[in-house]
């Protein structure tokens, strides 16, 4: 359930910019200016609005109420933000990017959410010589892109990591015989969605997996009774979507509906979203998804009240932790280095740095150190694999009945 | 098997009918091509969300008051906004290509409002989402419901286009606009009831979408699409062909999901729908 | 000067790069693309009246053969293929539809668009087995601004030139009755069918030249509905059975929508709908006939 959320915000923000402007600092007109492009309207604009928005608005309301971002001499500038909507089109993003960078001439520039249009402004952004932490971008030639970008940084692992976990989780749970050796599997038929699939099918299959339903559906499906209900009578254990959050909470839904409950209910994006629960009417306990949190960190906890406070709305139990992590290094690396982007790039990239998700350091511009496969336990997003990441709960198999 | 495919898809298919009956009747009668439909739809989703979480108001109840608001609007969008473009356009042409802009103006403004106040979230409620079975086979409690008005309404609405005067004048303003005058049928006043009407249907398919589905501000393009395609294939502003290619529709995407390839059902819509216009423009149940 | 006016402005557009920031460069290709568009989606709907949202079909198959051939073939090559693979599907769509009139062609033409994406997404997911693909082609920003330039050009020409041949006049008498143009011994099939043709390969092309600034390609982006619609707006706009119709509508707009989502990032949406409907009540015949009526009046005025 998730209303007037934007609206309660934008009071926040409005908030905000008073409290802003009300600071002495800006007078002499010292600020840092940061640019973004993000998508305010079109279909992109969920999930920039769950993931990407809230948590930039959070960071500089942070930076900002502190006293600005350091420099390397210990002065203080404040943070003036440029905001650009790219309608959900690469076309206008990519306009966007050029607009901050050649004309508003930014400081800095803070990526866009989503795969493809991380990887649309990727050449501007090396042309103009900008680091760019890529948080929303899910790709398995991270180190390829790492490569030719140099300034570059890719955070979020590819579709190959993520089923990899995933068959890593079910392999053990099969081992323990609490699952049979049958999988039935949907995969959204996007990047996205074929990056996982592709990167799940020879780990089942190498695992000893047999995939009894393998189906794709084309984005914007709304009904799901049709394939749930062949999955249901698949004989499989497991049901496992690489899904889009809407067909997340449809197949959820859907699942709950017609009483499916197989012992292992896994579903892509969306299924760390702090609504989750809500769709499920608070059945979620037991329910895997991408992403997960260590949620004994002392930072997560401070973070998720934070965040809830000042935007109204809990993070997502994925992205939304790397997001505001990618954030703390940026600032962490101007405080060091300054707002120099060579040397800034160079900070990044062999630095390490104190976050909210522990002590990040990149490998060859990556961040590699993330959560797999996460589970709602006691009405929280857990991190379950990879089991030895530190903070790891072990999954609840078979899942509760919905 | 069969069974199980077969009622999914009729339940699939009346949610699919609810959503067309009201473009049938804007484009049918009132002959505006309104792409600002689906947004309408989506208004109305969310209002029933408010109200539901807000003031813990019934569903069901809601769409009741969902519904007559949803006329008001229409009624007032076709004096406002419509009624000029008709009488501008007279008996040229031209009234198709001006509703078509005016409409894609008021699509933006729709959709932009419901983002400032509901932003771009994705919004669920969750109503009646327990299964029950029909005939074996498991079914959403609250697709049932919405299965149910659409039968009633479009049931309903069907008859009363069929069988009584007002449905008569109705049908006459949707054939010949030109000469339905010169039997003193006053055809603005039925096109603007035809407007109204239709944005109620819009209205209440939205609000019983509102109970299954998840949803966000920037998805009404999508109704809009469906309800197109259940139009044309009906006969425009043929409410019963609207119903029959409703359930068409959602039988083929349920046969073709379980019996062919899932990835195909959008593709397979947009064949049939095509191969429709081709074969017969009319629509399978327009008079040619 | 018919002719003067006209490659002054080209040259000066052709030099503008030397002088333009790299924002002010990605908003002139923005604007010469959309102009490109407009022009040629006029070409055909202009004079006959059949108003096509398969502008998105075209432009993303375009983009489509640069992602696909990018690496096989050499760039020349490539923007070949893509005015070929657009031309053999104008030609089917072409014959198949163009008896559609009215609504059901628009309707029509708008669920292709769909269909193709379905069909190329599907192909990719059951077939290749990849979804994303991607372009590293070695064009700069100048190089795309300038071919869109001289896309755009060459369809402005072929507008003026097609308005002044017999096809032009035929597509006339189209547009004003089908059953007059029949009788009078035009051959209606023929006559639509070039004229989309011609229409759709440059949408193509477009589609092809523009494709190298996506970098990473996938049905849902390129398939964007949105520009089908906008093509529509700009031309009907400025007028779209002139030849500088296009042109008048799709600059001034194209600067609009981006002074306002530039300045109103979260209002945009409604000012821009607000806008539009505007424009369908108080410039119904586009802009250019806005002012020559104005004219009209104000001579009536004088005398």
């Amino acid at each position: 359930m998730d209303k007037f959320t934007r609206r309660r915000s934008l009071c926040a923000m409005a908030l905000a910019a008073v409290a802003l402007t009300a600071q002495p600092a800006l007078a002499d007109g010292e600020t840092v200016k940061i640019g973004y492009a993000v998508s305010l309207t079109g279909p992109n604009a969920t999930g920039a609005g769950i993931t990407t928005i809230p948590n930039y608005k959070l960071w500089v309301k942070d930076v900002n109420d502190a006293g600005g971002l350091e420099m390397p001499d210990g002065s203080k500038r404040m943070i003036e933000v440029i905001e650009y909507d790219d309608r959900s089109s690469n076309q206008d993003l990519v306009r966007a990017i050029e607009r901050l960078a050649s004309q508003d001439k930014v400081d800095l520039i803070l990526p866009p959410w989503s795969t493809g249009a991380n990887l649309a402004i990727a050449p501007l952004m090396d042309r103009f010589g900008y680091p760019q932490l890529a948080v929303t971008a899910v790709t398995d030639k991270a180190p390829e892109f790492a490569g030719r970008w140099k300034r570059s940084f890719w955070m979020l692992g590819g579709g190959h990591d993520y089923a990899k976990g995933l068959v890593e989780v079910l392999t053990a749970a099969r081992e323990a015989g609490k699952i049979n050796d049958k999988v039935a599997v949907v995969s959204v038929a996007d990047g996205f969605g074929i990056d996982l699939i592709n990167g799940a099918r020879p780990a089942f299959e190498e695992a000893g997996f047999d995939l009894v339903y393998d189906k794709s559906y084309p984005l914007g499906t709304s009904d799901f009774a049709a394939m749930m209900s062949e999955a249901q009578n698949s004989e499989a254990d497991s049901f496992v979507a690489f899904s889009y959050p809407p067909d997340s909470f449809g197949m959820t839904k859907t699942a709950i509906s017609m009483g499916y409950n197989p012992a292992v209910f896994y579903v892509g994006v969306g299924g760390a979203f702090p609504i989750y629960p809500g769709i499920t009417e608070g059945k979620s306990d037991g329910v895997m998804s991408i992403g997960g949190v260590d949620v004994n960190g002392p930072g997560i906890k401070d973070y998720f009240a934070h965040h809830a406070e000042v935007t109204g709305n809990p993070p997502d139990s994925w992205a939304s932790a790397i997001t505001y992590a990618s954030l703390q290094m940026l600032e962490q690396a101007v405080k060091r280095v300054g707002l120099d982007h060579a040397a800034l790039a160079e900070e990044l990239s062999t630095g390490s740095f104190d976050t909210l998700i522990g002590t990040v350091k990149l490998e060859d511009n990556q961040l590699r150190d993330l959560w797999w496969v996460g589970q709602w336990q006691d009405g929280v997003f857990k991190g379950v694999n990879p089991s030895d990441k530190p903070g790891a709960s072990a999954p609840t198999i078979p899942k509760p009945e919905w | 098997m069969i069974m199980t495919t077969l009622i999914l898809g009729l339940v699939l298919g009346g949610t699919y009918a609810l959503l067309a009956l009201g473009l049938t009747l804007q484009y049918g009668i009132a002959r505006i091509m309104n792409l600002a439909y689906g947004e309408l739809t989506l208004a109305a989703a969310f209002v029933l969300v408010a109200l539901f979480s807000g003031l813990g108001l019934s569903p069901l109840a809601a769409i009741v008051l969902i519904a007559p608001a949803g006329y008001g609007v229409g009624w007032l969008l076709y004096t406002v906004m419509m009624r000029p473009l008709v009488r501008r356009s007279g008996a040229s042409g031209r009234l198709e290509v001006d509703s078509i802009l005016a409409t894609f103006g008021l699509l933006f403004v729709v959709q932009g409002v419901l983002l400032v106040i509901f932003g771009a979230n994705l919004t669920s409620i969750s109503y009646l989402d327990r299964g029950v079975s029909v005939l074996g086979v498991s079914v959403a409690l609250n697709r049932l419901i919405a299965f149910g008005i659409c039968v009633v309404v479009g049931g309903g609405l069907a008859l009363a286009m069929t069988r009584t005067r007002w449905g008569l004048t109705m049908r006459a303003v949707a054939l010949t606009p030109g000469s339905a005058p010169l039997v003193g049928i006053d055809v603005n006043r039925v096109a603007r009831q035809g407007f109204a009407l239709g944005t109620a249907l819009a209205a209440t398919g939205g609000a019983s979408i509102a109970m299954y589905q998840t949803f966000s501000a920037t998805d009404g393009v999508i109704f809009t699409m469906k309800a197109l395609i259940i139009v044309i294939m009906g006969g425009v502003g043929n409410v019963t062909g609207a119903l029959i290619a409703g359930l068409a529709l959602g039988l083929v995407e349920t046969f073709v999901a379980t019996a062919i390839d899932p990835g195909l059902t959008l593709a397979a819509t947009f064949a049939i729908f095509l191969v429709v216009l081709l074969w017969r423009p009319q629509g399978l149940f327009g008079r040619g | 000067m018919r002719f003067i006016l006209p490659l002054a402005g080209l040259a000066a557009l052709a030099v503008m790069p030397m002088w333009l920031s790299e924002y002010g460069l990605g908003l002139m290709i923005g604007l010469v693309t959309y102009v490109t568009l407009a022009s040629a989606w006029a070409l055909f709907s202009g004079h006959t009246r059949y108003i096509s949202l398969a502008t998105a079909a075209f432009y993303g198959t375009g983009a489509y053969v640069v992602a696909v051939l990018n690496e096989v073939l050499p760039y020349p090559l490539v923007l070949l293929s893509a005015a070929g693979v657009g031309l053999a599907m104008a030609l089917v769509v072409g014959l198949s539809t163009l008896r559609l009139a009215g609504i059901y062609f628009v309707i029509f033409t708008f669920g292709l668009a769909e269909l193709v994406r379905q069909l190329i997404t599907w192909y990719e997911v059951n077939v290749t087995g990849t979804l994303g693909r991607y372009i590293f082609l070695d064009v700069t920003a100048r190089g795309i601004y300038w071919q869109m330039l001289a896309l755009g050009a060459a369809t402005i020409a072929l507008t003026a030139w097609v308005h002044r041949s017999r096809l032009g006049l035929a597509l006339r008498v189209v547009g004003d009755d089908e059953v007059v143009a029949a009788h009078s011994g035009i051959p209606l099939a023929r006559t639509k069918l070039v004229a989309f043709a011609l229409s759709a390969t440059i949408l193509t092309v477009a589609g092809a030249i523009a494709s190298p600034r996506y970098v990473y390609v996938e049905p849902a982006i390129v398939f964007n509905p949105t520009v089908s619609f906008l093509t529509v707006i700009m031309a009907l706009l400025g007028g779209a059975n002139r030849l500088w119709g296009p042109v008048l509508g799709a600059a001034p707009l194209f600067l609009v929508f981006e002074y306002l989502s530039v300045h109103f990032p979260d209002t945009y949406p409604i000012f821009l709908g607000l806008l539009f409907i505007a424009v369908v009540f108080l410039l119904p015949d586009g802009v250019l006939a806005g002012i020559e009526k104005l004219r009209a009046r104000r001579r009536e005025a004088r005398s």
